[in-house]
């Protein structure tokens, strides 16, 4: 079972650890590359009126972009799991498509959509698109095929086993995949934003580093970094929600 | 000899010199040949037989899941192109959907009718009430015992009101003990309902204490090598009767000359009269089984 205390003691630890950690490095390096944890933890307070727009809007990109990929890939990723004819086709495309590095589309959807939010939602929904592609149709290759002869028997038509079969089955290797997803998503979100832009939290980083400002980047760094931590919990909550019957143990 | 009660639901089956053959990637497998029976009404029928003798082909061809090469499987006079509503097909591993509630998974197959969720829910719980399972309706299968989820999958049966009832090897993975007593819960459940039973099993006491018809088939290809009757199948206290033990020691002896007569083809040697010792050499496992 999940208990929140014990969430957030984790959390205490783990914050901990690193700040020692950064610390030690910070002694024996000794570099304004590298500031003592402290200082960029106050400039991140301290900044934080400034920064929460460049936060927000970055949150506002990953989630989107994670949306927009995950109803596009999860449903076409079961059904070529599915079927064996679509297979056929798709898994080449996919063999062929899914290893070059999406960023590369970044100046063509810049010429195309511009400075703004649709090409940064784009190409992260594009990475997670391929993700979720990849991950569902191996989910749906997976399904044992009891589950689905049984619920054949009782007369389900197509539609209704990828409702109560299909999807569902699929459903913890898809949170697992929104997971990865996640760390992908927001390093594709800091290339896009601190190539073009002037908004979000990667220009920020960026815009930093280029001033020398190595403790205003470093906060940049911890408002990323509390980013990645609100998502990976908004996923916990909703995956504890919706797959139950994974937590459940054996009486 | 017949403790039935009177009933609504009838449904008759009919295989009609049907043939199937597996498409292998290598080579292909004459699962069935020539395959030709009836079940009444509201008949219990047990299938009996060495691996690989088709059984479970049987089973999926009157589901409606897999079509004949040629031949007929009829329900009630009609063709069959597909599955139909009141036929329930229970499985080794009893095809629950681990990830909906005991309740959930007993009411799909009215859910799947497009049934109200309510009205379903109502019949579903009533057909857990049948089998003693009330109290986790809102469990999920893994919190189950093998025999609870046995007990699941019938319910799952019962809430659909089926006229034919198709098992295959259901009982096969529990424990002595919980394996004899859901026997006796299949027994009274048939008596209850007077579905038409088919019941695919290895058990030769399985097979006499809930077939009253008890086909026992041949494989390489699928064949029915001998319909055996056992007229007092259902009678109170069967399994305590010297007639039992007579239909068992029967069905045993007919077993192991199949499995000898399997194994010595296999090898390419007739099989004649006076190999019974081979056979039943050859045939050791299959009797502990």
């Amino acid at each position: 079972m999940r208990s929140n205390l014990r969430i957030i003691i984790g959390y205490i630890v783990a914050f901990a650890l690193i700040v020692v950690f950064w610390a030690l490095a910070s002694w024996l390096i000794k570099s304004p590359a590298l500031p003592l944890p402290w200082d960029a933890i106050e400039q991140f307070f301290v900044t934080l009126p400034d920064t929460f727009s460049h936060i927000l809007i970055s949150l506002w990109r990953v989630i989107a972009a994670m949306v927009l990929g995950t109803v596009l890939g999860l449903p076409l990723g079961l059904y070529i799991g599915r079927s064996e004819r679509a297979d056929v086709l798709a898994a080449p495309l996919l063999y062929l498509l899914y290893p070059i590095p999406k960023v590369v589309f970044l100046p063509i959807l810049m010429v195309l959509l511009g400075l703004g939010n649709a090409p940064k939602i784009i190409l992260i929904a594009v990475v997670v698109f391929f993700q979720m592609l990849v991950t569902a149709r191996g989910a749906a290759q997976a399904i044992a095929p009891e589950s689905i002869t049984s619920v054949r028997s009782l007369g389900a038509s197509p539609l209704q086993i990828a409702r109560h079969v299909v999807l569902p089955s699929s459903l913890p290797d898809i949170f697992t995949a929104l997971r990865i997803s996640i760390g992908t998503a927001i390093a594709v979100l800091f290339l896009s934003e601190s190539i073009a832009g002037s908004t979000g939290i990667g220009y920020y980083i960026m815009n930093a580093w280029s001033r020398l400002d190595y403790v205003a980047m470093f906060a940049g760094i911890i408002a990323m970094g509390a980013m990645g931590v609100g998502l990976y919990e908004i996923l916990n909550i909703i995956e504890y929600r919706v797959i139950r019957w994974k937590h459940i143990t054996k009486r | 000899m017949n403790p039935r009660e009177p009933h609504t639901l009838t449904s008759a089956i009919e295989l009609d010199d049907v043939n199937y053959t597996y498409q292998g990637i290598e080579r292909q497998t004459h699962a069935l040949r020539d395959i030709s029976f009836t079940i009444a009404s509201g008949e219990p029928v047990a299938i009996i037989g060495p691996s690989g003798c088709g059984k479970t082909t049987i089973l999926s061809l009157i589901a409606g899941l897999i079509a004949p090469d040629s031949g007929k499987v009829l329900v009630n006079g009609t063709s069959i192109t597909g599955p139909r509503h009141h036929t329930s097909l229970i499985l080794q591993d009893y095809g629950l959907l681990p990830w909906k509630t005991v309740i959930d998974n007993a009411a799909l197959g009215l859910t799947l009718r497009g049934t109200t969720r309510a009205e379903a829910r109502a019949t579903a719980l009533e057909a857990l009430h049948t089998v003693g399972l009330e109290e986790f309706a809102k469990a999920y299968p893994n919190e189950l015992s093998g025999g609870m989820r046995q007990r699941l999958a019938l319910a799952r049966a019962l809430a659909l009101e089926v006229d034919i009832m198709l098992m295959d090897e259901p009982l096969s993975a529990l424990d002595a003990l919980t394996r004899e007593e859901l026997q006796d819960v299949l027994l009274k459940l048939w008596q209850r309902q007077s579905y038409a039973q088919v019941l695919v099993t290895h058990s030769i006491e399985e097979a006499v204490f809930l077939g009253r018809t008890i086909l026992l088939m041949t494989p390489r290809p699928g064949r029915i090598r001998t319909i055996i009757k056992n007229p007092s199948m259902g009678s109170s206290q069967y399994r305590q009767t010297a007639e039992f033990y007579e239909k068992c020691a029967c069905l045993r002896k007919l077993l192991i000359e199949e499995n000898g007569r399997a194994r010595l083809a296999e090898i390419g040697q007739p099989y004649e009269d006076g190999d019974d010792e081979i056979a039943l050499m050859m045939a050791g496992e299959l009797v502990d089984a």
